[in-house]
């Protein structure tokens, strides 16, 4: 086997058993790793019905075949389940090191069945694997669980982890990896926490065999170069990382403010932009394994009551705690992203919540003896951060997602969400595809099941109108394939900012030996978006869940340059499940589905 | 007539973040570009008044004309 490792790890935490199983070739070369193997085996053996929070649920881990190779930027796994804050399918992307680790040690990934009897943590040590207590480590926080895992094996170790809100069933609550990626959405990390799982560790010594060592090593180096070369890849991520998107969405105006409800243009966003963090708090910047862009950031706050270092924020986290908070104190920002990190919560959906309870207090509907809540301030940001990872006090409330509390004080309608996930930081009143993307994404309210910004905003590869319907349905599948495929490649989709479906395959090609052409490598993406599809369907969603919130499709833009403009998703989405193949329900053909192998 | 110039990332360097300049009536997008001396090939995305512009746009009084290099992100 090239580029694979034919194996992964079954671990069942009620049995306590371990065993190894070899692949089917078959299963590789249709889903190809990661997201799309991931999803293909979870959706084979758990039922779409299944309750997140269960026994009967798994999460899967998973690498792709370029993942740990000379691949460009090929750090990534992704973490399959039934999402616990909204039950779609849900396929969580992470960069770093963790799952190149596994592939050393000789495993493609880990699929966790079962609920333990007490908290415990997987060491795999090559061949040697086994399940150890982790009571000790319940309630720790992120750092002091990873230190203190390398400790008890090897300082060498990966570890991938779930902090206090894991533990604390928040549904919004992430995996980390190496202190600071993280498999961030959906609540992956409240289902391991359900499962009493504190975290994996991995040492690997072995190394991946690729099909043909010369032509990959080829393929491989020229898709470094174009990244190199490209001003975005090249140097533009590496300067200012993807925070420099915070001017250039205000200026588009397309910069959600407050919960989405004023005019998407913030008037303090140079202050919590990339150039200010760059010019003021950037300490240097960071990539993950094997990766020539190095977007991360790792950022100081030198003094004041947010004294503190870390990694990030990254231009989803800035947002979501600034402009949608109406808060334009950088270093209170940081201070929330860091925490965000060490206790394992996701920022989108934790800004997203925040945004929506400010909005209800403010409208009266939360009462103030209950959660004195006001836009603008920096510390409530922090603490309420704090509070929601322990579950204290109005926190409780903030851990069940912007959902769940706006449905609870009876107005859902301030819940911007799609399928009950946090919407990230494209108002899609400035750009009609976006919102498209968020309507049919398969995980809910996200950006990158499809980038539709770089296109629509960034012009790249090419500028599209933001405003315009047309060609937009036909734009988003392929970009939801291609997408689809990249996260199961196992490679960083900030790579197609420099590079595209021809480098892409080409790599896989080499790597894996599996010669076939660039188009059936992107029907593989499409393969593995309609497998998400179907299992959404089986679990209930249908196609009333297909649509944004109220505010979006109805509230006319209050100002800026796309003043008075909602969403058309009336006019795209017809056109769109056209395009897919999919009836005028958004049930995928019998057709379609015997074209994929899916019948 | 007057118009505000607002650069961002890499084509502040040297330059400046934001100014506002006098320019004579039938100034085009081009113009300025050349007078900042940002390279053609550098260039991202220019808006005016938020919305896509090209090279040949004619500018007006009270415009805000945004400048980017090719970036990123998200």
């Amino acid at each position: 086997m090239y580029g694979w490792m034919g194996k992964v790890l079954r671990v069942n935490l009620t049995s306590g058993t371990i065993t190894k199983e070899d692949l089917n070739p078959e299963l590789l070369h249709n889903y190809i790793g990661a997201r799309g193997l991931g999803t293909k085996i979870f959706c084979d053996e758990v039922d779409p019905k299944v309750e997140p929070l269960s026994e009967e649920n798994k999460v899967i881990f998973m690498t792709g075949p370029l993942t740990g190779t000379l691949a460009s930027s090929g750090s990534r796994y992704n973490v399959v389940t039934k999402g616990v804050l909204n039950g779609t399918i849900a396929a969580s992307n992470s960069g770093g090191s963790f799952g190149p680790e596994l592939k050393y040690a000789g495993y493609d990934g880990v699929i966790i069945e079962g609920k333990a009897k007490e908290p415990v943590y997987l060491w795999i040590n090559d061949e040697h694997v086994e399940l150890r207590s982790a009571s000790h480590l319940w309630g720790a926080d992120v750092v002091t669980t990873v230190d203190t895992i390398k400790g008890e094996t090897d300082e060498e170790a990966k570890v991938a982890c779930i902090g206090p809100a894991g533990e604390n069933l928040v549904k919004f609550a992430c995996i980390m990896n190496e202190y600071n990626r993280a498999a961030g959405r959906s609540g992956v990390g409240a289902v391991l926490g359900f499962k009493q799982l504190k975290a994996i560790a991995v040492r690997g010594t072995g190394g991946i065999k690729v099909a043909d060592r010369e032509g990959f090593k080829n393929a491989a180096l020229d898709a470094r170069k174009k990244l190199k070369e490209h001003p975005v890849t090249g140097s533009g991520l590496a300067a200012y990382g993807t925070n420099v998107l915070i001017n250039i969405l205000n200026e588009h105006g397309g910069l959600p403010v407050k919960n989405f409800s004023e005019a998407a243009v913030f008037p303090n966003a140079e202050k919590i932009s990339g150039e200010y963090q760059a010019e003021k708090y950037l300490v240097r910047n960071k990539g993950c394994f094997g990766c020539s862009i190095a977007c991360g950031r790792v950022t100081r706050i030198k003094e004041g009551p947010f004294k503190s270092l870390g990694e990030g924020p990254e231009y989803e986290a800035t947002w979501a705690f600034g402009a949608n908070l109406g808060i334009d104190d950088f270093e209170a920002i940081s201070k929330a992203n860091f925490l965000c990190n060490e206790l394992g919560l996701d920022p989108i959906t934790m800004g997203g919540t925040l945004a929506c309870a400010v909005e209800m207090v403010q409208k009266g509907i939360i009462p103030r003896d209950k959660a004195d809540l006001n836009w603008g301030d920096g510390a409530m940001l922090v603490e309420m951060v704090r509070k929601t990872a322990y579950r204290e006090g109005f926190g409780d409330e903030l851990a069940e997602g912007s959902y769940r509390l706006a449905e609870k004080y009876g107005h859902p309608e301030f819940s911007m969400t799609v399928k009950k996930q946090e919407l990230p930081a494209y108002d899609p009143r400035g750009q009609q595809g976006i919102g498209l993307e968020y309507a049919t994404s398969n995980r809910g309210g996200c950006h990158v099941r499809g980038y539709m910004t770089s296109p629509e905003v960034l012009g790249v590869p090419e500028k599209v109108d933001p405003d315009a319907t047309e060609g937009k349905p036909e734009l988003l599948k392929l970009f939801q394939d291609l997408t689809a495929l990249v996260d199961s490649a196992g490679i960083c989709l900030f790579t197609t900012f420099g590079i595209g479906l021809p480098e892409i395959a080409e790599q896989l090609r080499t790597a894996t030996g599996l010669n076939i052409s660039d188009e059936e490598y992107l029907k593989a993406g499409e393969r593995i978006w309609n497998l998400e599809r179907l299992f959404n369907l089986k679990a209930g969603f249908s196609k009333k869940d297909d649509t944004l919130p109220e505010r979006l499709l109805k509230e006319p833009m209050k100002g800026g340059p796309h003043a008075g403009n909602v969403v058309k998703l009336d006019i795209m989405l017809p056109i769109y499940y056209q395009v897919r193949g999919w009836d005028e329900n958004g049930v995928p053909t019998e057709e379609k589905l015997k074209e994929l192998g899916l019948a | 007539m007057q118009v505000k110039v607002k650069l961002f990332a890499t084509f502040r360097k040297g330059r400046f973040k934001e100014a506002v300049f006098e320019y004579p009536e039938g100034t085009r997008v081009r113009d300025v570009i050349e007078e900042l001396k940002i390279p053609l090939k550098e260039l991202g995305i220019v808006f005016i008044n938020g919305k896509d512009a090209s090279l040949d746009a004619e500018l007006k009084e009270g415009d805000v004309l945004s400048i980017f290099p090719l970036v990123g992100g998200g």
